[in-house]
């Protein structure tokens, strides 16, 4: 190792999105000497998302111009451990970000507060089902060690620093109309109220109620109108103006690292940003069970450098996270066979279906559009009064409707049985396109014993690293859980009477890489209360390096059917409060093994 | 290979040999347009030449993806024809960009065919794929019948794209028919409905077939006005407001 070694500092970041913002504001602040080592580019509003440049469909999905560049990094995919993993050489089922700002600039804002259900999983239907209800493939279901009201003012902070806009449900125990009944209990609204709603969500919400269900708006992190946060960043109302998600946002309305907690940090004397610096490894060492410092290249000169610090906090993509730890020898890894090792453990994704209705004559102008412009029920997720037991599944989903970023390349509903091109496709275009509407379950995914990461044994990075590798297919509790949504899903669509419909697809299906589905990945460094079954503790930090704390969705032991940032965002607030509360005066072990 | 001598391919030589003559090849092109326009009724763009060159394709290549936009998105009451908004030319910019040459896109081998879970496994790049794939599509739409695809009669052309599209169609010697035409569907697709800055999608034609209003700065108060009914659009490009 020829390696330039570097000063120490109290904490290195690596990855600078959504987590490593927080960490970099609330650590420097607190005094701590940070640095954040970034493989991506400095990203700003003013020279990146500039109208007119940043409304270009091509560029920005289709050609992915803000994800993760395969050429230098991607994972190897196989759907069972039989097969042979092979690359995804054009990134397609899921898009990280690669940015100052990371996936939290691309992303269409859809934040949650997760619910005691999710935490308590495995007592709670242990509790009321039995054991036996839980298949022994999934004997990696269980409680994180971690409670809704231990988050509750770190999901307020997010929501407050991130200007979500939403109807509380639940203010202090007592159900509010208009909000999410079955939501934990709120401290306080949230800052903004809710979005406006398009044509598509009032009818889906209309349906949801006479048949007895609870719609809401979809709490989301772009702001209704303008808003000055906790931390003094500005934002703009939102616009509607139809490309929220995989753009960035001109208006500064969608919450972003990039505008809030970024430019937070860098106000402080303690803290360095350094962009394209691509970190290859983080040193340990083992006999003292920590971490020194990070070994990583300069994109720019190609000079390696080691950067040493008392405390390394992993913020990367969620699987890019379970990647540096393999890479870097820290803790055991996952085997499926002996179900022994934690590295890799506990992968899991994401369940949709979902139905398209067609209204002759109407027009829901499906352009105009916003992250949040959904309704949703939540009936069959965080409701814990939906019998699971004549189904036969674990978790839950979420059900919606609204229209989303709708562009036209990338979205072109005609009735099934269209021809693909030609006149009377042009002509079905014309009458239909915009006379459409989806109604969507999105739903949880459940550890199984044989989802899991590991490394690659053939393919290498651009660094010569073995690319990390992901086995997973949805299994039989995905399965059912999809036949149920499905149904739910067609029952409402029905009863809207569309002039045209095609029902959502309640069949057992693979997961394939393409197209895109949800970048929404879970799991692969659990938390939990067990070091031979978890990877961190439940602040985060890691059984095996007491001065490394790993953030992302990739600590979630099974994915619930809410999107990740709130929980991901609320996790990194609490872990970063325990570290100038406690781990600062007495580094150790915050939880005994 | 050797095929209509006197033909296309003849006239084209002739044509790139002298820079003058390439001009005016374009001229009675866009003039024969116009009038077909007049005759039918179909529409036509008639501000732009059908084709401004090619920075990729070969002669033989552009008349195959001609063809290919022509019979895709054919002139009617609802667009001019697909090289009439470009889409020849969106494909070969597209083809010589940096996404055509394999940018973003995991080259390192060994390559293996996968399963159709693992998505595109080719050792080629899009630029590399249409190479490969135009003239093996060419030689089986020559065995079928008689001609390549820019000389068949539209009912040869649907039942070919169909085939392809189908996976009936073998390409000999070539890459596997669907993940090519996959491709370029996708591409003809984004030729369509891409801001025109791209090189297709010419008068925004693709935009005012789905009511797409284009780079549309604000709709604060469009949700409301046009809640449950059609909003007039008249869709601006990126260059509109350059």
């Amino acid at each position: 190792m020829t390696a330039r070694k570097l000063k120490e500092v109290d904490a290195v970041i690596i990855g600078l999105g959504w987590t490593g913002g927080i960490l970099a504001k609330e650590l420097s602040e607190a005094g701590l000497k940070v640095v954040a080592l970034e493989r991506g580019r400095m990203t700003t509003t003013e020279s990146d998302f500039q109208l007119q440049h940043v409304r270009d469909e091509l560029r920005f999905v289709q050609r992915q111009e803000m994800m993760q560049d395969a050429s230098r990094d991607t994972v190897t995919m196989r759907n069972t451990p039989k097969q042979d993993a092979l690359p995804v050489r054009r990134l397609g089922s899921f898009l990280p970000g690669e940015a100052v700002g990371g996936s939290g600039l691309h992303w269409s804002g859809g934040t949650w507060r997760w619910s005691d259900n999710e935490f308590k999983v495995r007592s709670l239907y242990e509790q009321r089902y039995g054991a036996k209800f839980i298949s022994s493939e999934m004997s990696d279901l269980r409680d994180w060690g971690i409670t809704y009201a231990d988050l509750e003012r770190y999901y307020d902070k997010f929501e407050y620093m991130a200007a979500v806009s939403g109807k509380a449900g639940n203010l202090k125990g007592k159900v509010q109309p208009g909000g999410n009944p079955f939501e934990g209990p709120r401290a306080r609204e949230y800052p903004l109220p809710p979005l406006k709603s398009v044509l598509s969500s009032q009818l889906f919400a209309e349906a949801a109620t006479k048949a007895g269900y609870h719609p809401f708006p979809r709490p989301a992190a772009n702001a209704s109108r303008a808003y000055t946060n906790p931390d003094g960043a500005t934002y703009g109302g939102c616009q509607y103006c139809g490309f929220c998600q995989r753009f960035g946002c001109e208006a500064n309305a969608k919450a972003s690292p990039h505008i809030t907690v970024v430019p937070a940090a860098l106000k402080s004397q303690n803290f360095e940003l350094r962009t394209n610096a691509w970190v290859t490894q983080i040193i340990k060492d083992a006999s003292a069970k920590r971490v020194t410092g990070v070994l990583y290249t300069n994109l720019l000169t190609g000079e390696e450098l080691e950067q040493p610090a008392s405390m390394v906090m992993l913020c990367t993509f969620t699987m890019n996270n379970t990647h540096m730890m393999l890479l870097s020898g820290i803790g055991q890894p996952y085997d499926p066979t002996a179900q022994t090792g934690v590295i890799g453990r506990n992968y899991c994704y994401e369940t949709r279906t979902g139905a398209n209705l067609f209204f002759e004559g109407r027009s829901f102008n499906r352009f105009i559009s916003a992250g949040g412009t959904n309704t949703v029920i939540d009936d069959f997720n965080a409701n814990w009064n939906f019998d699971r037991a004549p189904h036969g599944f674990v978790g839950g989903y979420i059900v919606s409707a609204g229209h989303n970023t709708n562009l036209p390349i990338g979205n072109r509903p005609v009735p099934g049985g269209t021809p693909a091109w030609g006149t009377a496709w042009k002509e079905a275009l014309a009458k239909w396109s915009d006379s459409s509407m989806g109604i969507t379950s999105s739903g949880g995914s459940m550890p199984n014993r044989y989802n899991y990461l590991d490394l690659d044994p053939t393919y290498k990075n651009v660094f010569n690293q073995p690319l990390l590798r992901m086995t997973f297919d949805f299994k039989e509790n995905e399965h059912r859980m999809n036949a149920h949504a499905a149904q739910v899903v067609n029952e409402l669509a029905k009863s809207l009477n569309a002039t045209r419909m095609g029902s959502a697809n309640g069949k057992p299906q693979s997961w394939t890489v393409v197209p895109y589905l949800s970048t929404h990945n879970g799991g692969g460094t659990p938390m939990g209360t067990d070091p031979k079954t978890s990877a961190v503790n439940p602040f985060l930090q890691s059984w095996d390096a007491h001065n490394l704390f790993v953030m992302g969705a990739n600590v979630f032991p099974h994915n619930g059917a809410y999107q990740p940032t709130g929980l991901v965002g609320a996790l990194a607030y609490r872990t970063a409060d325990i570290i100038k509360s406690r781990y600062l005066k007495n580094p150790g072990p915050l939880v005994s093994a | 290979m050797d095929r209509d001598p006197e033909g296309r391919r003849a006239f084209l030589k002739g044509a790139v040999a002298g820079g003058a003559a390439a001009v005016t090849t374009a001229l009675p092109a866009t003039a024969a347009a116009q009038a077909a326009a007049q005759t039918t009724g179909s529409k036509t763009a008639a501000t732009v030449p059908a084709s401004i060159g090619y920075v990729f394709l070969t002669p033989d290549e552009g008349a195959f993806i001609e063809a290919v936009v022509d019979h895709m998105v054919p002139a009617d009451t609802l667009t001019p024809k697909g090289t009439d908004l470009g889409l020849h030319t969106y494909i070969d910019r597209a083809l010589a960009s940096g996404w055509g040459k394999g940018e973003r896109l995991y080259r390192q081998g060994p390559w293996r065919q996968g399963t159709a879970n693992q998505g595109y496994q080719l050792p080629l790049s899009p630029s590399e794929l249409y190479r490969a794939a135009i003239p093996s599509a060419n030689a089986a739409c020559m065995k079928a019948y008689g001609k390549t695809f820019d000389k068949v009669t539209p009912e040869q052309r649907e039942a070919f794209l169909v085939g392809m599209q189908q996976g009936k169609v073998t390409l000999e010697n070539g890459p596997p028919v669907r993940t090519f035409f996959s491709m370029l569907y996708d591409n003809v697709m984004e030729g369509m409905f891409a801001d025109p800055i791209h090189g297709g999608n010419r008068d925004k034609a693709g935009w005012k077939l789905v009511n797409f209003p284009g780079v549309i700065a604000t709709n604060q108060q469009n949700i409301d006005k046009f809640r449950d009914r059609k909003m007039p659009t008249n869709p601006l490009g990126i260059a509109d407001i350059s």
